[in-house]
């Protein structure tokens, strides 16, 4: 299984990526959306995770563009902002795309990524 | 008393301290009064102007024709008088000039003429013929008075000089009141005579006793020194002295008002009676005549007074009612900017919750997943598994960062629900947030929390926000009524299409007499405490915007108990005030 993380606290995405990687998970991480669509260009992700909020480009618009280039692809969107039972406004309708809140319980994100990926 | 406090209007209770956003308007006391004087001032200042006005006029008018009757009455009483004493001197001077002095000389002729007079006219007493010396040499009459000297007399000397004389009427030799009349009458050869008749003031009184004087009035006359000349009904006896003023002598009747030894009002009508020394006064009592005014006064007054108590009533009833109004209308503005305030201040706070939540939000994701990369290598690396001590402080940390982000989750959901939404709600679910907000509260204050409500109630569709801050509130009363612990309990059951909610605590109670008024805004027993008296009348209008109903059951020293009844889905929203002004 091959994950996006895509976050603009860049000590967070790396400590995350890290993690999953500990957990044999492919992750590859990008602190920006500028670099994210760079890193999936060449590449096909199975799940992109991605921060709601972010400077220039914010996770909405990033998975708009990412699903256009890749349409199979799945989305969990993490959030400061609480609330997982949906955000208002947010495009993300199960069982393709899924909200996490912070902080992350990484047990949960694991169960959540093998859910989605089917594995 | 306490019929006085009933009609004490709402308003006046009411504390006017300057204006501000919240507070009244209006200083209701003083509208009132200005309202009640302006429009009293304007409504009864012309009503008594007309009714002094009236009254005057009809007094005036009244008098006038009172003065105008009695002149009428002295006048003609004047007439009959005069034409009574000019008829009888006639009489005497037909005698002289129809009669020789020597044929009126001898006595038996003379008694034929006072047997003539008596027929014809009545009223002469006796005849006498007095020469130009003053010697009467010839009388005919019932006393002896034949060769009395009249020449010192002061009316003989009159008659000699007027050729007439009417004497006063006085008691003379005989002790009789009589009057004299005198006509003096030239003889060929230059002398005179003159004959001279007592006429008895019988008739003369009938003239003026048998006169019809209404009002309790008297006729009498006098003569120019004040005495009564012909008995008065009321004012004393013939020959005596007049009290009332002596009237100044008038070619006219005229009409005087004059006080008498009493204080009694009288309207006095006088007339002098030409040539002679009689003045015919006709006195009536004021008050008597006066007396049909008065009526016509009573009921002039009455309906003055009746018409200013119904326009004084009418006016308080109006500006009572109206200013009421105003008051009741200031009441509820108020109400609303409290509301409106209420809502903005929790609005602000949720907004600075959510804000804060964020912020903090991801720094402790930072840590919680260094921590976790932290513990991922002492797992997987092997290098420190062995190290229980390092691996617990680990975990340690991420069940810390764990338990700040329950906080910020419900900070931000919090934040969320200000603002106005229906979703699906889970009743177990609202009342778990508001219990792990304010638990902590329960905890230090030694109340225990027992939750009835079970997991899987059927969904409410209902504004979650509403929802969340009724519990707030009901549940915040509660843990202040037990300042020294106690028991706060929650159950919910299904009803029908509703859920009966109660929320029970075993706290200070309510006093019976405050039961029915706690909804009700501003009410409050903890105002010294900071209390606005608006929690429960918010809890009320939320209920009721939420289609609700809630009804309370307390005892003073056992506890209080409100029992909420919420429909599962929410019909319509009502206006928020509908409940306080309903």
């Amino acid at each position: 299984m091959r994950v996006l993380l895509v976050d603009d606290e860049e000590q967070l995405a790396s400590a995350l990526a890290e993690r999953l990687c500990l957990r044999g998970i492919d992750t590859v991480w990008a602190a920006s959306a500028e670099a994210a669509l760079e890193a999936a260009k060449s590449r096909e992700f199975d799940i992109a995770l991605l921060d709601v909020k972010m400077p220039k480009m914010d996770g909405p618009e990033l998975k708009k563009r990412l699903s256009k280039k890749w349409p199979a692809m799945k989305f969990i969107f993490v959030t400061g902002h609480g609330a997982e039972n949906g955000i208002p406004g947010l495009p993300c309708k199960r069982p393709e795309c899924d909200v996490l809140g912070k902080p992350l319980d990484i047990d949960r994100l694991i169960k959540k990524l093998h859910d989605m990926a089917g594995t | 008393m306490l019929r006085l406090g009933l009609l004490k209007p709402i308003f006046w209770k009411s504390q006017y301290d300057g204006q501000g956003p919240f507070k009244y308007l209006f200083d209701f006391r003083r509208i009132w009064w200005l309202a009640v004087m302006l429009s009293a001032g304007v409504a009864l200042v012309p009503i008594i102007f007309t009714g002094i006005f009236d009254y005057r006029v009809t007094k005036q008018a009244m008098e006038t024709e009172m003065a105008l009757r009695t002149a009428r009455l002295v006048s003609n009483t004047r007439r009959t008088v005069t034409f009574f004493l000019i008829e009888r001197k006639a009489a005497l001077d037909f005698i002289v000039q129809q009669q020789s002095f020597l044929n009126l000389k001898d006595e038996n002729s003379l008694k034929g003429v006072l047997d003539g007079l008596q027929k014809a006219f009545g009223g002469f007493t006796d005849l006498g013929i007095i020469d130009d010396k003053g010697l009467q040499c010839t009388y005919v009459g019932p006393y002896e008075l034949a060769g009395t000297d009249y020449s010192k007399e002061e009316w003989f000397q009159e008659v000699v000089n007027q050729g007439v004389y009417i004497s006063d009427v006085f008691l003379g030799f005989r002790n009789v009141p009589h009057l004299v009349i005198a006509v003096r009458h030239n003889i060929q050869d230059g002398s005179f005579y003159v004959l001279r008749a007592s006429i008895d003031t019988e008739l003369f009184n009938s003239l003026l006793t048998e006169l019809e004087v209404s009002a309790g009035g008297d006729a009498f006359i006098i003569n120019r020194q004040g005495v009564f000349q012909t008995p008065p009904r009321y004012y004393g006896e013939v020959l005596g002295k007049c009290h009332l003023p002596i009237p100044q002598y008038s070619p006219s009747t005229q009409v005087s008002q004059a006080q008498d030894k009493q204080g009694k009002h009288h309207v006095v009508a006088s007339a002098y009676i030409d040539e002679t020394p009689f003045i015919l006064l006709i006195v009536k009592d004021k008050n008597e005549m006066m007396r049909p005014w008065y009526d016509t006064r009573r009921k002039l007054f009455g309906f003055l007074g009746a018409s200013v108590a119904t326009i004084l009533i009418v006016i308080l009833g109006i500006v009572t009612l109206l200013v009421n109004k105003i008051y009741l209308a200031d009441e509820k503005r108020l109400l609303a900017v409290r509301q409106a305030e209420h809502a903005n201040k929790m609005a602000s706070i949720g907004r600075l919750a959510a804000g804060v939540a964020h912020e903090i939000n991801n720094p402790l994701e930072i840590i919680n997943q260094k921590a976790g990369l932290i513990k991922d290598l002492f797992t997987y690396k092997k290098e420190y598994a062995s190290d229980k001590k390092l691996t617990d402080l680990v975990d340690w940390i991420i069940s810390s960062v764990a338990r700040c982000g329950k906080i910020t989750q419900r900070l931000l959901s919090f934040a969320r629900h200000m603002e106005v939404t229906t979703d699906q709600v889970q009743l177990r679910d609202v009342v778990d947030e508001v219990i792990g907000l304010l638990g902590k509260e329960a905890v230090y204050g030694g109340i225990t929390v027992e939750i009835d409500v079970d997991h899987h109630l059927p969904l409410l569709v209902t504004d979650r926000g509403k929802l969340q801050q009724i519990f707030l509130n009901l549940v915040n009363n509660a843990m202040a009524a037990m300042p020294n612990g106690g028991t706060l309990e929650i159950t919910a059951r299904q009803a029908d299409t509703c859920l009966a909610i109660q929320v029970i605590d075993t706290g200070c109670g309510i006093k019976e007499s405050d039961v029915h008024r706690i909804f009700e805004p501003f009410f409050s027993t903890k105002r010294k405490q900071g209390g606005t008296g608006l929690g429960l009348s918010i809890t009320y209008g939320l209920i009721r915007e939420l289609g609700g109903d809630i009804s309370v059951e307390s005892e003073v020293g056992k506890g209080t108990r409100f029992t909420i009844s919420l429909p599962l889905a929410m019909e319509r929203k009502q206006a928020q005030y509908e409940s306080l002004t309903g």
